[in-house]
């Protein structure tokens, strides 16, 4: 029923992990970002996950403020990031998880905004100032409409990785290092052992993606070895997106996608 | 409302914050609940408010300003009096002492005017800690006094450059400083903004200008008929409110309403605003359609923020404080009005108040007596008060 979970189970079978490329909408312009879909299909990822802007991102280091705030200007609103999603859905049906901020959806009504978005072709949701305290109605919005990806952090006790696990469906957001996304920090060994406990403490009932501040294919391989089903790579793709050609970016972002997709097979 | 339960007042407030910070949240509110109601601890910060702050602040009868409007008594709490000029010492001490007590050796804070950035960099000073406080750039160039004021007081200064490079914008870089370094640093957070439980903790911290306010009253045998303060994320406000709230007395926050409520170049976020979530909070927001957070002004700095704390958007639904606002025009008006009938200088946010105690005051009579909360003495605000007078051809 849920795409998110189908590519899990998809990638189980080939003995791979996933790979889950991250991209703003809009950021520099609406013909890169179908570009830059289409070069994150051909180049192996599995699933996409679309950032929709907000003027307040704290969750986010200066590469994605400053793509939002490219993007907000370039007048990407809710109706547009709707039609993109559609165009997108015409060419692949990759699963695509939608990450913004709390206040976009409550704004216009949970229910109202996830529905919209299940129309237009979204299987996810990731709003990092989420916490699982405030989520009842958000939950109660996307039952049986869309998955809702939670995070948690290196610092997140045992029973309460097991309360957000519990009202998290398709994969479960490990932010790895303590910072904003696009943090350059190296890899942790903190980072490693709460990829370890947290697959334990999940027994395999949802999948573990780790993110934040992985932008190489060693990266990648390291996380993947540390026992993640999945890594996300965000910011590493804005700043490729940002130095590229509309001509280049297709082939570029081929082979950026096919060089950290090959450390996700096993 | 005593102690918010799940962190709510009515619908508003609640944690709206990234994963990371749960357990520095969680810690922040069991030392709070520890220490709030500790003999020792509320010894050691009632001296220091006594001796290094310099409370309790007097409450003044503004015989001059009253009699010239004809009408209402108007009486003034003189917050302006408190060490580095503003009520922000009542928070900064309580928060940096806690903080001491739950050994963080780090403090970051936030600062709009630079009051709340200078008020902290003096606790820390004084309890022997180090700050560092994030101030959007177009405040440091407008507020620069205060700028100079941190740096000599050995606090470092980050001027922030994104968004609307204001107060919004130096809480958001000091959220990301806090998520980055959570296991060391303490957030003190200078308004009743922001998760759970900072609204209350700074509503706490500030009430004891409100329990002053009752005491000093009581003294000369009166009962306030209406409380006056400025709002702009409210926590002078709250804190002059709240140990009223049961009270028969009328109670007005005053916005900045910049150059009208119809220009957009306001920050009256209560008379203006619709409700959504931002810096941890669901609260009463200035935003547009799609939920993006629009830009504010205010010819002061320290209310120039498009959201408020969650227990003002609380009371206002309730109707139990009325939220108004002034122009800048107007708050230059009682700025001049105050300075030169009774020689006390204004900040511009606490002129705000001025200006809706001059309306008040008027309208009522003899035998009413208004409290106004003068949260801050005004010298930072005297060049942009000049500058305002040279772009607005007046006497």
């Amino acid at each position: 029923m849920s795409k998110i979970k189908d590519k899990f189970a998809e990638l189980e079978a080939k003995n791979q992990k996933a790979l889950i490329s991250y991209i703003m909408v809009g950021f520099p312009n609406e013909k890169a970002t179908i570009t830059a879909v289409r070069g994150l299909v051909k180049g192996g990822a599995d699933i996409i996950e679309l950032g929709f802007p907000f003027s307040d991102p704290i969750a986010d280091g200066h590469v994605i403020q400053n793509a939002s705030t490219v993007s907000l200007k370039k007048g990407t609103k809710i109706s547009k990031f709707f039609s993109i999603v559609k165009k997108i859905r015409k060419e692949t049906d990759i699963p695509l998880v939608l990450m913004t901020y709390t206040n976009i959806l409550y704004h216009k009504g949970y229910s109202k905004f996830i529905s919209e978005a299940k129309k237009a072709g979204i299987d996810g949701f990731i709003l990092p100032d989420m916490s699982i305290e405030e989520s009842k109605e958000y939950l109660k919005a996307a039952k049986g409409n869309a998955d809702t990806v939670f995070l948690i952090s290196p610092n997140t006790s045992n029973t309460r990785i097991q309360k957000i696990a519990k009202v998290s469906t398709g994969f479960l957001y490990l932010v790895a290092v303590y910072g904003t996304t696009g943090i350059k920090t190296g890899i942790k060994n903190y980072t490693l052992k709460a990829i370890k406990n947290v697959k334990k403490l999940t027994k395999g009932k949802i999948p573990v993606g780790v993110g934040f501040g992985i932008s190489t294919p060693n990266d990648v391989k390291k996380y993947i070895k540390a026992g993640a089903d999945a890594v996300i790579v965000g910011s590493a793709y804005l700043k490729l997106i940002e130095k590229t050609p509309q001509n280049k970016l297709e082939s570029k972002i081929i082979s950026f996608t096919k060089s950290l997709k090959k450390q996700t097979l096993l | 409302m005593k102690y918010p339960k799940n962190g709510r007042f009515g619908e508003f407030g609640g944690k709206y914050i990234p994963e990371t910070l749960v357990p520095a949240i969680e810690e922040l509110e069991e030392n709070y609940l520890k220490f709030k109601d500790d003999k020792t601890f509320k010894k050691e910060l009632d001296y220091y408010l006594k001796v290094y702050a310099g409370r309790p602040t007097p409450l003044y009868y503004a015989k001059n300003l009253s009699e010239k409007l004809g009408g209402a008594k108007i009486y003034l709490k003189r917050e302006d009096l408190l060490h580095g000029g503003a009520h922000k010492i009542n928070n900064t001490l309580g928060q940096a002492l806690l903080a001491k007590k739950m050994k963080k050796k780090r403090i970051i804070a936030e600062t709009g005017a630079g009051q709340h950035g200078v008020a902290t960099a003096m606790a820390c000073a004084a309890l022997g800690m180090k700050a560092e406080v994030y101030m959007g750039y177009k405040d440091t160039i407008r507020q620069k006094l205060n700028v100079f004021r941190m740096d000599m007081l050995g606090c470092k200064v980050y001027p922030v450059y994104s968004g609307s490079k204001t107060l919004k914008d130096a809480i958001n870089e000091a959220i990301r400083d806090w998520i980055t370094n959570v296991e060391t640093t303490y957030y003190l957070l200078g308004s009743a903004v922001g998760p759970h439980p900072y609204p209350v903790m700074v509503r706490d911290f500030q009430s004891v200008i409100g329990n002053e306010i009752k005491s000093q009253m009581k003294k000369i045998n009166r009962t306030p008929d209406s409380l006056i303060a400025c709002v702009g994320g409210g926590s002078n406000a709250i804190g002059t409110f709240h140990p009223l709230i049961d009270s028969n007395a009328e109670m007005i926050g005053v916005e900045a309403a910049g150059q009208g409520l119809k220009s957009k170049l306001h920050s009256a976020t209560l008379s203006a605003g619709t409700k959504g979530v931002l810096h941890g909070m669901m609260t009463y927001l200035l935003q547009d359609k799609e939920g993006q957070i629009t830009e504010t002004h205010s010819i002061s700095a320290g209310l120039d923020y498009p959201g408020v704390g969650p227990e003002h958007s609380y009371y206002k639904d309730t109707k139990r404080i009325k939220y108004h606002s002034a122009t800048d025009a107007e708050v230059v008006d009682a700025f001049l009005m105050l300075t030169r009938t009774e020689g006390i200088i204004p900040a511009l946010e606490s002129a705000h108040a001025i200006a809706e105690a001059i309306k008040v005051a008027r309208k009522g009579k003899k035998s009413e007596s208004i409290v106004v909360t003068l949260s801050g003495r005004g010298d930072k605000d005297v060049e942009e008060v000049q500058n305002y007078l040279k772009r607005n051809v007046k006497d």
